[in-house]
């Protein structure tokens, strides 16, 4: 047993093996890096990104100002305003998230009967001061009519499971 | 004055011209060393290395060599200046000036000495000055530590080196590096020096301060040893010594163990290839060993480290001396 341990540390066997490995390593296993900017990792439909409100295809906003999303909000990011509009339907005057507040939880977009506000598969949206993070309506109805497109797949992809 | 120019100023403008061409030559191997260094160890941790600056990357280490111009030298409030700054000044000298008697080449060296491995192992002795040096004059405690601990390193595993050096010279018969090259090798004796090879690979490995036994830097333990309190270009100077040195030792080994310019294992079919490419290859082999090994082994623990040296490489270099020179006195093969 001695002489055995002798010869494997004296012929480095297993030092040899740990170079093969990484040589292995080297050579036949693929890269795991991402090139962030230019290449992205994949993002589930689920994703809790950017918050964008949605319009309806006929371009009226989807959100009744129901202030269901407000009074779930756990960080007391929204702030909602409402009253009827000419025509008697209740919209909202106001719509405010400030997303320096917002924890990203998704319940806002869970508690909307009419998926109005939703959270969009945009992250990229970190700004230079911390004025440009208070989203208003506008911003948010913006952002919505931007990513309507991927939103409304997400959407379709996660129904059979809400 | 005519006469005295022909007689000596053009053999010095001679001189002058190769001793740039070496220099330029070396800190552009050391620049692009670094380079292979990261992408290699990016490539064995499955990461990318370098990538953005310039095409594939490749003007990484100027724009390194930039910030490092451009930053400022601290020097420490109770440290010692003169020596503080002489420091990183000596140990890159010492790097340089080994590389006099290297032959590139078939009579492509810049001083062809007789005593050409004595002088590279006393040149690459000397680098342990400026690393205590740097560790007494920094004044700080981690500096002062690995100071210590890089002057016993060396210390220890150039015994076991110069005993190598015996073997090798045993079957040469000579101190001239292009002897050495040029010295007829049997395969017999080829293998006779193989196990002297690897023991030799292991040692500069330790007398350069590489992983596995960078105890002197020991980034996680003492925070960059002797290197702590140095920045900018005096930092940068260590830097380029220890790459140099790293690059020296390869070089070194190949002119001892590898038939330096010479096509590998004897093919002359291969001879047509200048020997300065054989000559390269073979150094950048030694070099990607050297990385690799960064990638592969763990640090020794400092104990470890001097039992291998003393109790290990000491006694097994030294019957392998005898070893060589039994065999070559029994089979009457004693060179010169």
């Amino acid at each position: 047993m001695a002489m055995d341990n002798f010869a494997r540390a004296f012929l480095l066997t297993e030092i040899v093996k740990g170079f093969l490995l990484t040589l292995k390593y080297m050579f036949f296993v693929p890269r795991v890096t991402i090139n962030y900017p230019y290449e992205k990792g994949p993002i589930s439909p689920r994703f809790r990104g950017e918050h964008a409100l949605r319009r309806y295809p006929n371009g009226e906003e989807r959100c009744i100002a129901c202030k269901l999303c407000e009074a779930i909000c756990p960080a007391l990011a929204i702030t909602i305003e409402a009253e009827p509009r000419d025509d008697g339907s209740r919209r909202t005057t106001r719509y405010d998230i400030d997303m320096t507040k917002c924890i990203y939880c998704g319940l806002c977009a869970e508690a909307c009967p009419v998926d109005a506000i939703v959270e969009g598969p945009n992250f990229e949206f970190a700004t230079e001061t911390r004025e440009e993070l208070y989203y208003n309506k506008d911003r948010l109805l913006a952002n919505g009519d931007r990513w309507e497109a991927q939103i409304a797949a997400n959407l379709a992809a996660d129904a059979p499971y809400r | 004055m005519l006469d005295l120019w022909n007689t000596y100023g053009v053999w010095t403008a001679w001189t002058l011209l190769y001793i740039v061409l070496i220099i330029v030559g070396v800190l552009l191997s050391v620049a692009y060393l670094t380079y292979a260094e990261r992408k290699v160890l990016g490539g064995m941790q499955r990461r990318q290395g370098p990538i953005t600056v310039g095409p594939f990357g490749l003007l990484q280490p100027i724009a390194d060599g930039l910030k490092l111009f451009s930053k400022e030298t601290v020097i420490p409030s109770q440290a010692n200046r003169v020596v503080f700054l002489l420091a990183p000044v000596i140990l890159f000298a010492l790097s340089l000036m080994a590389w006099a008697v290297i032959p590139f080449d078939r009579d492509w060296v810049l001083a062809n000495i007789n005593v050409g491995v004595l002088y590279l192992f006393a040149v690459s002795s000397m680098g342990v000055y400026g690393v205590i040096m740097a560790g007494w004059a920094s004044n700080s405690r981690y500096a002062f530590l690995g100071g210590l601990r890089s002057a016993s390193q060396m210390v220890s595993y150039e015994v076991s080196m110069g005993l190598i050096i015996v073997c090798v010279l045993l079957c040469t018969g000579s101190l001239n590096l292009q002897d050495i090259v040029l010295a007829e090798r049997p395969v017999w004796m080829q293998a006779l020096l193989f196990p002297m090879l690897i023991v030799f690979l292991i040692s500069i490995l330790a007398e350069t301060n590489r992983a596995p036994f960078d105890l002197p830097e020991g980034e996680s333990e003492i925070t960059g040893g002797f290197m702590v309190e140095y920045s900018a270009m005096a930092f940068a100077l260590f830097f380029l010594g220890e790459y140099a040195n790293m690059i020296l030792m390869s070089a070194m080994t190949t002119v001892l163990f590898l038939g330096g310019w010479l096509p590998p294992f004897g093919m002359d079919f291969l001879a047509f290839v200048p020997g300065i490419v054989w000559f390269a290859l073979k150094t950048a082999a030694i070099l990607f060993f050297f990385i690799w090994a960064r990638a592969t082994l763990p640090r020794f623990r400092y104990d470890q480290l001097m039992r291998l040296g003393w109790k290990v490489f000491l006694p097994f270099t030294l019957i392998w001396v005898v070893l060589t020179a039994g065999v070559l006195l029994t089979f009457d093969a004693l060179p010169g």
